[in-house]
């Protein structure tokens, strides 16, 4: 596969090597921002170690509540803090948040509006060994679904720390989806720094067609890229972190001037980012568009590597949407 | 001590409830009535709050988790000056602030809005730990029905107000022993509450919830409480007031027709 190339806003030679999950980066930085906001609450149901929100719980042991097995308890206990006065930051896995809690998510936090970041580790299929119970892809669907929700994807650590200093900045529900395995840190603190919450990040310059990427497929699809130049199609690469609230704007652009979209997500292809990027489209600047992510299957054990090939959410699988899209132009 | 003023305070609630209903022409008259005596000893003595000042530091906080009996905390409400009376004509009507369960972004002095049973009691317990935190006196009274302990969600919430030592969390389970679809003991068996609650590590009470001496006697006992969260199991009628409603599944979703209603102020001792 191609080496990934100097991105536009670019990550530096240095760090691209590096890998790091975006959980780790989460835990990290919930200690940092902790020291300066007094008002930061932690909260998880039993998977403290896994979610890394122990650090904080080290560091600052009488913010930190462990709530046991029960996710329903756990995010309706967050919302009493929040509607208290505390910002609340309340993990789990994104299956037994997004998926078991659903409903108290809807319609204690949602419904209230309370302030209270849901951030939920283990996001789809990289979870890898654990198997299908534990890989969720329906969970930005879902979640996307409820009025108000902001819902983020980071790609990498760089960007989940950046981006979630936003999320606590801003006052109101958020879902922010993050990951078990390490991946390759794709932009340097400068680079991180200048993301913004709602606002897609054009990474990759081109006007053949556009793929937009959300969370670690970002760099499967920075892969995709330079391996269709050598193809001679220049593909535009839009790292879209931010689900809800969309970036329209950047969407239709890329509608506009390259004529193709391919979306690439580690989620179902039905619900999730493919789905929200479709509703654009369809209603402002119909193009040929194809969709890389989940099909409608569950998931299985295996190594992450390995699970992504099977189920076709690789570099390679975005190349062979790529030029599908390109070669039948709507 | 007479409880005569509370026992006349509580009349007109139910006068309000069965009036409100009528006009809109569905809700829950049946465990509204039930709650009304425990929910105006929670208003017109046990908390401290302020109707001219509904997010008052340090007041008390009452949650109904029970989120269909409505009625009884608009009227509760009305009654204590939070809003107009007469706004209680407007439930459930398109455009009004009395959602058909309620909403704490639309009425000054509902603390959280509840209607999918459970969660109320949940957000309760974290209201509570909140309060803690912040080294406040506040204390949160949660008001639970007796079908609603169906609930999974009450049970993990129960498990954490007794681990965090919730002494300054006060439920109140509404004991009518009836749901939509029957008696709770064929639908569903609830008991024992009383022993449920004591092995969650409840302070557990058990009283008659029509009787003022004993409810503010167990709000009493539960303020004096340390170290544990309390649960006042509360024994009261479906319908209590109404004759043709007391005890009837029939009434927990059904509004009365105009002479029905008629009836029930006239037996109330309200006026039409």
């Amino acid at each position: 596969m191609a080496e990934v190339k100097q991105a536009a806003k670019g990550p530096a030679e240095a760090v691209k090597q590096q890998k790091m999950a975006t959980r780790q980066a989460y835990g990290k930085a919930l200690v940092e921002i902790g020291a300066e906001n007094k008002n930061l609450v932690v909260m998880d149901a039993d998977l403290s170690k896994s979610t890394m929100t122990a650090e904080f719980a080290k560091a600052y042991p009488d913010r930190f509540f462990n709530m046991g097995i029960a996710e329903q308890n756990l995010y309706a206990a967050a919302c009493g803090l929040a509607l208290s006065g505390k910002v609340v930051c309340a993990s789990t896995f994104a299956m037994f948040a997004a998926g078991r809690a659903f409903e108290i998510i809807r319609n204690s936090i949602g419904y209230t509006h309370a302030n209270v970041k849901i951030c939920a580790t283990h996001a789809g299929i990289t979870v890898g060994e654990d198997g299908a119970s534990h890989q969720t892809f329906e969970d930005i669907a879902l979640m996307r679904t409820i009025p108000g929700m902001v819902v983020v994807n980071p790609s990498d650590g760089a960007s989940a720390e950046a981006l979630l200093k936003q999320v606590i900045e801003m006052n109101g529900p958020a879902y922010v989806r993050l990951g078990r395995a390490a991946v390759p840190m794709f932009y340097d603190e400068a680079a991180a720094s200048e993301l913004k919450l709602g606002k897609g990040s054009c990474i990759r310059q081109g006007n053949d067609l556009t793929i937009i990427a959300t969370g670690i497929m970002v760099n499967e699809a920075m892969m995709a890229a330079e391996e269709l130049a050598s193809e001679g199609i220049e593909a535009r690469v839009i790292d879209m972190h931010t689900i809800k609230p969309l970036d329209e704007e950047i969407i239709v652009r890329a509608a506009r001037e390259t004529g193709a979209i391919v979306t690439c997500e580690e989620h179902s292809v039905i619900g999730g980012l493919g789905s929200a990027v479709a509703e654009v489209v369809v209603k402002k600047f119909p193009v040929r568009m194809a969709m890389v992510g989940q099909q409608d299957t569950f998931g299985e054990s295996g190594k992450p590597d390995e699970l992504k090939a099977k189920y076709k959410m690789t570099a390679a699988d975005i190349v062979c949407a790529a030029l599908v899209a390109v070669e039948n132009p709507a | 001590m007479d409880f005569k003023q509370y026992e006349e305070i509580s009349a007109r609630l139910r006068v309000d409830i069965v009036k409100a209903v009528h006009k809109a022409g569905s809700g829950h008259p049946g465990g509204s009535l039930s709650a009304a005596d425990i929910v105006t000893a929670l208003y017109f003595k046990e908390m401290n709050i302020d109707p001219k000042n509904p997010d008052m530091d340090d007041r008390d906080k009452f949650i109904l988790s029970k989120g269909h009996a409505g009625p009884v905390q608009y009227a509760a409400l009305a009654e204590r000056g939070y809003f107009p009376v007469e706004e209680l004509w407007s439930l459930r009507k398109l455009g009004s602030r009395l959602q058909g369960h309620p909403n704490r972004d639309k009425v000054p002095g509902i603390e959280m809005s509840t209607g999918s049973l459970g969660q109320g009691f949940a957000v309760s317990v974290g209201m509570a730990m909140a309060a803690r935190m912040d080294g406040k006196k506040s204390r949160t009274y949660v008001l639970l029905g007796d079908g609603e302990l169906q609930e999974g969600l009450i049970w993990e919430a129960a498990m954490a107000a007794s681990h965090y030592k919730l002494d300054n969390l006060c439920a109140i389970v509404d004991w009518n022993g009836l749901q939509i679809d029957g008696k709770n003991d064929d639908v569903m068996t609830v008991k024992p509450i009383d022993e449920k609650f004591k092995a969650f590590g409840f302070n557990v009470l058990v009283i008659d919830g029509h009787n003022f001496e004993e409810i503010f006697a167990a709000f009493d006992a539960a303020r004096e409480c340390k170290e544990k969260p309390t649960a006042i199991v509360a024994k009261t009628n479906k319908g209590r007031g109404v004759s043709f409603m007391e005890d009837n599944p029939g009434w927990h979703g059904k509004a009365p027709g105009e002479d029905e209603a008629r009836q029930a102020v006239s037996e109330l001792g309200g006026e039409w």
